[in-house]
């Protein structure tokens, strides 16, 4: 029987969950990296015990670990996170333009081919990648130096790329978020790129039309269906049938359409998740009920799944990569919160269980599937 | 040799225990600097590149802090002769973590 390997990056430290293929029984390694960030932990598509840990902290900046052997021994490769060329100058909070200045890498996304090909996504807003397994990065630079650029001011959490999507039928597309710039599309494998942020409407700036400035928090995509992308956006839950060129709202009945992260069953193209939280003022579940709410149509119309979730008193906020999906049958569903806990469902969502209650806050949770 | 004291998340990083000691001198005919010892702790440790200063500007990191002899030597210039005590080996050189937070 296979089994599943959650990988789970907190403010301090790495853990992995591991459990056979019925997913009730968990066993919980680490913490790895103890008392670091691990702002991302994650694995290969193209081999399971390839592991990339993207580990930083406020006194020893960043490092990137890799295992080769599933997270039992972490070797440090490269950090050398150099912007290519004229660095530039983006908006501060204030409006003054300020440099580029790097301060860390946010999210790891191992190529779906090749163990050693990685893209990195950093702050202030660049997008690197390695093809030797993380001992040398490279900045794609045509996305820091978009035309937009100069005019990309930071979210509250930092001017981060947080989101990378590889294209599973087109090898050169890529999507890239990056708070508070937007969504883009590369159709050439990194050399140029496209603000693709048409139907996004964020009261937060005054010009709704605006190719940039839009806070988004997470975009996801089903395989099978890559022209199709899902977005929970600072407020909003949005989606895309044009591989980005337009956006429309399927916030439907959700009690609040604020929130981070947002996932697609991993056989059902149409079924969402999302965990919305009160606003962008008070980062927690409205009414203290933990609700992750799922979607069976695509959007617009949700129902509350609670079973197993604290239904009370609950203050808990959940980051936008800390939900992860597993590729069984029935579908698992993992989301980490910043209290600590780890809760999975191994039935697509309907019941839910903690893996584990009491780790640091959680920032990343990944979802491996193991021969 | 140089006796350099590490913060327990570069030990951890370095795969070390205790202090590290350093021979800084080999052909190196000037005075024994900050910056001698940070490059020879860098090429035994590679991992330690950037974590103690800047890969780029050579900056110290803001939240780490140099000491010996019952000095703060962080604010000296990288290029200073370090104390002859530390030099002789006699007193550590302290990399340390500032208290900031948790």
């Amino acid at each position: 029987m296979s089994g599943v390997r959650v990988l789970v990056g907190t403010r301090k430290g790495a853990f992995t969950l591991t459990s056979d293929g019925r997913r009730g029984d968990w066993t919980v390694d680490g913490p790895h990296f103890g008392g670091w960030e691990i702002y991302h932990l994650t694995g290969s598509p193209a081999d399971p015990n390839r592991l990339y840990a993207s580990q930083s902290g406020g006194w020893f900046g960043q490092l990137i670990q890799r295992s080769d052997d599933g997270g039992k021994n972490w070797t440090t490769v490269g950090n050398d996170f150099a912007y290519s060329g004229e660095v530039g100058e983006h908006l501060w909070y204030d409006g003054t333009p300020r440099p580029w200045e790097f301060k860390r890498v946010w999210h790891l996304e191992p190529s779906r081919d090749d163990p050693d090909t990685v893209y990195a996504g950093a702050e202030d807003a660049a997008l690197y990648v390695t093809t030797d397994g993380g001992q040398k990065w490279t900045e794609l630079t045509a996305l820091r130096t978009h035309p937009t650029g100069p005019s990309w001011q930071p979210g509250a959490g930092g001017m981060c790329l947080h989101t990378i999507i590889l294209d599973p039928v087109n090898k050169d597309r890529i999507y890239v978020a990056i708070s508070a710039a937007g969504a883009f599309r590369s159709d050439d494998a990194g050399a140029s790129w496209l603000p693709i942020n048409k139907g996004l409407r964020s009261g937060e700036i005054p010009d709704q039309d605006s190719e940039v400035g839009h806070c988004v928090h997470h975009i996801t995509q089903h395989p099978a269906r890559p022209d199709t992308l899902f977005m929970q956006k600072h407020w909003d839950v949005m989606r895309s049938d044009d591989a980005g060129a337009n956006w429309r709202e399927v916030s439907g009945n959700l009690p609040s359409d604020f929130g981070f992260p947002i996932a697609v069953h991993a056989h059902e193209p149409e079924t969402v998740y999302v965990v919305p939280i009160k606003s962008d003022s008070e980062h927690f579940p409205p009414e203290g009920k933990l609700r992750v709410y799922r979607s069976r149509t695509g959007g617009d119309d949700w129902e509350p799944l609670t079973k197993g979730l604290p239904q009370s008193d609950c203050y808990v906020n959940v980051y936008r990569d800390a939900m992860a999906v597993d590729t069984l049958d029935p579908c698992g569903i993992y989301f980490g919160t910043t209290g600590g806990q780890v809760y999975h469902s191994a039935d697509g969502g309907d019941s839910w269980a903690p893996i584990v209650r009491d780790l640091p806050a959680v920032l990343s949770v990944e979802a491996q599937v193991l021969p | 040799m140089i006796r350099v004291v590490l913060p327990a998340h570069l030990k951890n990083l370095a795969h070390v225990t205790g202090q590290v000691t350093l021979e800084v001198t080999g052909s190196h005919a000037g005075p024994v600097t900050q910056r001698l010892v940070l490059d020879t702790l860098e090429a035994r440790y590679p991992m330690l590149l950037g974590t103690i200063r800047d890969r780029h500007s050579g900056k110290r990191r803001a939240f780490v802090r140099f000491y010996a002899c019952e000095e703060d030597l962080s604010n000296e210039s990288p290029d200073a002769p370090l104390p002859e005590r530390v030099v002789a080996g006699e007193e550590p050189f302290i990399i340390l973590g500032a208290m900031a937070g948790g």
